[in-house]
């Protein structure tokens, strides 16, 4: 027996839907068996809340009179990017301020924006016949722009390395301070909790999904970034190592600045902790199985940082979690970068949309790719003058 | 009855004066060493806490003075966390080296324990959100 998108969205708008979180779904399949669990389960939730480099926002300010093409952009003394039409711009996660430099980025800008606070806006142009201005300074916010949305062009990786440091100095990355002589070990993605991992093989998540992103609804709008399917994958379809991503949208004047929050990485720069969560339709028994992944089952290679040594250890979430790991018979701590406590708050909060008729499912437009290229590495090949 | 905290730095070859059960003995206040180190220019460092009466302390860190070599200085800092901006991420768990910072195993969230904080600053720098801070 199978259940339709269709179906699941009548329980849903009759307020009747029921709907486990991917941590919940463990123990009531364990407990009731997969048949039964089956036939009482519709949606099971997921959840995430990690540092996504990868995010940024479109904005398109309105025309002021007399107008202006703007040229070149700055939001808050932030650059963004402005070749596209006359008063549109894309302000990036991870862009930083030209006088303050990583202490405030693209990433700020987005949450000030989201938080409703006035933002100042600098532009400049050559001037045209049709756009005779020169340049504007003034504020804008988030109830006087036309639009703002997100677009991530990467979100949800579907699983990540581990990081580790061999050498004899501290290392300041983008998976956070590493000391030296492998002092610690860190970890992204929410395990057991995380989406992409409860559904690995894009059964039901793809283009078109309706997902909960920073507070508000957005969808699925491509293949991320770097989506790399074929990845090595565990019998269980898991990939070990990074493998599937998400490019997501969403309406920035609809977030909260609860879900969206500017991260300074030490001698790193700007990011943005983005918090999603995707529902995962029960449409027959091996999509509920696959929900039911443990953080025991999902293994990540550990990479030293350093690029130095090739350490070849694998480690699953549960160890990860434990606090300490092994390696080369050393002890070492680990510890998280993406927040367990917020993706878990994020997964109960959309349960509780679902359940109350708020958040109706999408069937996709489109699978995501399953195989085909893997990724590109960048060359270096000669330039012809 | 105080508390004082502090980080003593004193050369290798200087550790034969058996300084701690001196302080203990002699001048009746307890020592709780949070940290030790060596580093590789061969200074020590040992980060403790020195309760007793405030004469005794006084005492403790007179005779500290006139060892050779011994270096002595308190923590006037405080490091603040403010919870309510904390997202529970743990990063700063990655760099505390006296386990101050940890994540609840059930809950997922930061606990900080106070007594065990070196006050050394290095979450300060970690934490990508800037929730930590030292306060004099
Ligand atoms: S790094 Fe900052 S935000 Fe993350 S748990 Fe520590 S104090 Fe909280
Ligand atoms: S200042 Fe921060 S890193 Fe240093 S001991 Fe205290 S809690 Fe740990």
């Amino acid at each position: 027996m199978k259940k339709t998108i269709y179906e699941i969205n009548e329980r849903i708008k009759s307020g009747k839907a029921v709907v486990f979180t991917a941590e919940e779904i463990i123990s009531v399949v364990e407990e009731k068996g997969v048949k039964k669990a089956f036939e009482e389960v519709d949606v099971v939730t997921t959840g995430t809340f990690g540092p996504m480099c990868s995010s940024g926002m479109f904005i398109n300010f309105g025309h002021s009179s007399p107008p202006i093409r703007m040229n070149k952009v700055w939001l808050n003394d932030v650059p963004a990017f402005a070749g596209i039409a006359a008063v549109d711009a894309y302000i990036g996660a991870t862009e930083q301020s030209e006088r303050l430099g990583m202490q405030y980025g693209g990433a700020h800008v987005i949450e000030d924006f989201i938080k409703g606070k006035d933002i100042v806006l600098y532009a400049e142009s050559y001037g045209t016949d049709c756009y005779p201005r020169k340049d504007i300074k003034t504020t804008i916010n988030k109830y006087n722009v036309n639009q703002a949305y997100m677009f991530n062009p990467r979100n949800c990786y579907q699983n990540y390395a581990a990081a580790t440091n061999s050498t004899d100095k501290i290392m300041y990355t983008y998976m956070g301070t590493l000391l030296p002589e492998f002092g610690n070990v860190t970890y992204s993605t929410s395990g057991e909790l995380s989406p992409l991992l409860n559904d690995p093989e894009y059964r039901t998540i793809g283009i078109g999904t309706r997902v909960f992103i920073g507070g508000a609804q957005g969808y699925v709008a491509w293949e991320g970034t770097q989506h790399d399917p074929n990845q090595e994958r565990l019998e269980n379809g898991v990939p070990v190592g990074g493998a599937g991503t998400l490019a997501l949208i969403g309406d920035a004047k609809k977030m909260s600045s609860r879900y969206i929050k500017a991260a300074i990485y030490e001698k790193y720069g700007v990011s943005m902790f983005v918090g999603v969560g995707i529902p995962i339709p029960i449409l027959d028994e091996d999509i509920l199985l696959k929900t039911t992944v443990r953080n025991r089952d999902i293994h990540t290679l550990l990479v030293d940082k350093s690029g130095k040594e090739d350490l070849n250890i694998r480690l699953n979430y549960e160890q990860l979690r434990s606090g300490v790991v092994e390696i080369r018979g050393k002890k070492v701590p680990t510890a998280p970068l993406s927040s367990l406590k917020f993706a878990r708050e994020i997964a109960t909060e959309l349960k509780s949309l679902i359940q109350k008729g708020e958040f109706i499912l999408t069937e996709p437009v489109e699978k995501l790719r399953t195989n085909g290229q893997r990724l590109n590495k960048l060359e270096e090949r000669e330039v012809k003058p | 009855m105080k508390t004082i905290k502090v980080s003593l730095k004193y050369p290798l070859n200087s550790i034969t004066t058996p300084l701690v059960s001196t302080l203990v003995k002699k001048y009746n206040v307890e020592v709780n060493i949070l940290h030790a180190n060596i580093s590789l220019n061969k200074i020590g460092t040992l980060i403790a806490d020195i309760t007793g009466e405030e004469k005794d302390i006084e005492d403790a860190l007179d005779f500290i003075v006139k060892q050779d070599g011994i270096r002595y200085k308190i923590f006037s800092n405080k490091l603040i966390w403010q919870e309510e901006d904390c997202v529970h991420c743990g990063a700063c768990t990655a760099v505390c080296p006296s386990n101050a910072l940890t994540m609840n195993k059930e809950t997922w969230c930061l606990e900080f324990s106070k007594e065990k904080c070196l006050v050394c600053g290095l979450c300060t720098k970690a934490c990508p959100l800037n929730v930590m801070s030292l306060q004099a």
